[in-house]
């Protein structure tokens, strides 16, 4: 028998897989198709303060082994998400979820972390650092390691729960802001967030999505994915959450010799809604197939 | 929703551009009209959704048109080829909701529901009139099935090649219907509800992540708030969208 157990942050996950924010909306979808509880965890879809409608249509646009999307982060405001949605995710769902957190302030960050961290089945808070700050002239706060620096550190003073970073590829040096986030508190770090991205349509001769640029996600970004782990994996000592075209059980495999502790499956759940528990049930085999006896072992192992 | 295995049975021309998908496997998990596919196709990462023309135990139909590569590509693959479908996806027409005489209309590749649409309302004893548009005479497909079924068919085209010249409201009778329902291009479909106060039920189209629920890639806006044209559509009475 093969150990798929790992622990992140003191809570112990019965396999590193865990469905990824914006692509297992708050989990309703997929309870029917199978037990929610195969899985290690999932992040629901990034909570705003507020409710938020979202982008303009199209908000997708096909990539060569890949999407862009263009969501706008829609979602029902974090009063429905706590009213509405942890309700009915207890209902399919016995273990600790991974709250995703988004804001577009420092002090809407706090105040969806404040309201969450006092629900007991959040397991963690993870903050999507790659929104706009929109009092920072509408740079992600996670491109600028000052900004990420002060978010962590906000978050930090707003909850007690394990707290996870998330950060985002579009940087010249990613462990600069890992570093920064390392400093101000952070439990861990989760990566990649989406990569920015453009299509065109060739009829209008502009872009296919209506704020021009998309983020880009699925098989495509693996390599990326894998790249940055691996550098963040050397610069901190934080548990990190890999992320980024995991579609099976050697990626699985793969993103944790590079130094993540769990894994995170997104856009594989859009064109395979069974992804997760096929990857789950895939890993034991594919442990086997390498001399992997226990996962825990592996974990930085290309290092 | 349910992942299904298909066999193309026949991939053939029957309109300019426009193809007849006979698939075998299990349609189990479709119950309404107007419900979709999300179709997996070799080498493209997302699926295509198109909407169920037709079914039996065993056997979809399907008819599409070529639009872009994916759907240029399909064109070329044979009889034996296997194809991996979600199915049973979306909320279709409600039958129910149907008055005695129905109009059902349809514009370009939004005439493929209406087969199966028009097929379960004449076995209810309904009186269904259909009015179809098209570009052109060679671009018209189930005109002659759907008046073998036993409905009313009339057929506008842009350039008068066939039936009268104009959009399809050119042969919406809408004053003897008892209410519509509609699937085409969005414009076909606004400009319908502008037409006429008839309680009617659309079928919208959108760009889709996923097909079934899980990215809000589809979302449309409405007065009830964002709703998934895959989840709660891709049929919306039209009060939902306060067309
Ligand atoms: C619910 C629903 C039912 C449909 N039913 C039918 C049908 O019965 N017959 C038919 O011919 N067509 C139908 N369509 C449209 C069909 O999905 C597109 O024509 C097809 O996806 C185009 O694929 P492509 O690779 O050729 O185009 P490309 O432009 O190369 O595709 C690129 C991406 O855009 C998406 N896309 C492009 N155009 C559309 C569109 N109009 N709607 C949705 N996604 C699009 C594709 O799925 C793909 O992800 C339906 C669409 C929806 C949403
Ligand atoms: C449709 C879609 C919506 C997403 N929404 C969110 C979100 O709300 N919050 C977030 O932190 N990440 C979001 N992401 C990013 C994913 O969680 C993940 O970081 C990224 O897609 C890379 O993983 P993947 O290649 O496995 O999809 C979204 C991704 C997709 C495709
Ligand atoms: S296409 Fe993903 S939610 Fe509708």
């Amino acid at each position: 028998m093969v150990d798929t157990r790992v622990d992140l942050c003191g809570v112990a996950l019965s396999n590193p897989v865990i469905a990824a924010s914006g692509t297992f909306g708050f989990g309703q979808d997929f309870a029917p198709l199978y037990d929610l509880n195969q899985l290690g965890s999932f992040s629901f879809k990034g909570t705003t303060w507020l409710p938020r409608e979202g982008n303009p249509s199209p908000r997708i646009a096909e990539c060569p082994a890949g999407l862009l999307n263009a969501i706008g982060l829609q979602n029902p405001g974090v009063h429905k998400v706590i009213s509405e949605e942890l309700p009915r995710i207890r209902q399919v769902f016995d273990k600790p979820v991974m709250a995703n957190v988004s804001g577009f302030s420092i002090e809407d960050y706090v105040r969806v972390s404040e309201l969450l961290d006092a629900q007991a089945q959040v397991g963690w808070l993870e903050i999507n650092i790659s929104c706009p700050n929109v009092h920072g002239g509408g740079m992600a706060f996670g491109t600028d390691a000052r900004m990420a620096g002060e978010v962590t550190r906000a978050v930090r003073a707003a909850t007690r729960k394990p707290l996870i970073i998330k950060l985002s590829p579009n940087v010249t040096d990613i462990t600069e802001i890992a570093r920064a986030c390392e400093a101000e508190g952070a439990d861990a770090l989760s990566l990649i967030n989406t990569l920015l991205g453009l299509r065109l349509n060739l009829k209008t001769r502009k872009p296919l999505l209506p704020f021009g640029t998309g983020g880009l996600s699925g098989p495509a970004v693996l390599p990326i994915a894998l790249r940055m782990v691996w550098q963040v994996y050397e610069a901190v000592r934080l548990p990190l959450v890999g992320m980024g075209g995991v579609s099976s059980a050697r990626d699985v495999i793969e993103m944790m010799l590079a130094g993540a502790t769990a894994v995170q499956v997104g856009s594989a759940n859009l064109i395979d809604p069974w992804a997760c528990p096929r990857i789950i049930h895939q890993l034991p085999g594919a442990m086997a197939q390498h001399g992997i006896s226990c996962l825990r072992d592996i974990i930085g192992g290309a290092h | 929703m349910r992942q299904t295995a298909f066999t193309i049975l026949e991939n053939t021309p029957i309109a300019r551009d426009t193809y007849r998908l006979r698939l075998a496997g299990d349609t189990a998990a479709f119950k309404q009209p107007g419900q979709f596919v999300n179709l997996s196709l070799p080498g493209y990462y997302l699926r295509r959704p198109f909407s169920a023309c037709d079914w039996q135990k065993g056997e979809l139909l399907l008819i599409y048109k070529v639009l872009g590569q994916g759907t240029a590509d399909l064109v070329a693959l044979r009889p034996g080829t296997r194809l991996d479908a979600l199915c049973g996806l979306g909320r279709g027409f409600d039958l129910n909701a149907c008055g005695r005489q129905p109009l059902l209309v349809g514009g370009g590749v939004g005439v493929p529901p209406l087969y199966r649409l028009a097929r379960e309302l004449v076995a209810r004893g309904r009186t269904v009139r259909v009015a179809l548009g098209f570009n052109t005479a060679a671009d018209a497909f189930l005109v002659g099935e759907l008046q073998a079924l036993g409905a009313q068919v009339r057929v506008a085209t842009l350039d008068g090649s066939l039936g009268e010249r104009g959009t399809v409201l050119a042969v919406c009778d809408a004053d003897s219907a008892s209410d519509f329902c509609a699937c085409g291009p969005t414009a076909m479909l606004k400009a319908l509800c502008a037409a006429t106060r008839l309680p009617g039920q659309v079928s919208l189209e959108e760009r889709m992540g996923c097909g079934f629920g899980a990215c809000m890639g589809c979302t449309v806006m409405t007065p009830a708030g964002p709703l998934r044209v895959c989840r709660e559509g891709p049929v919306f009475d039209r009060e939902v969208l306060a067309w």
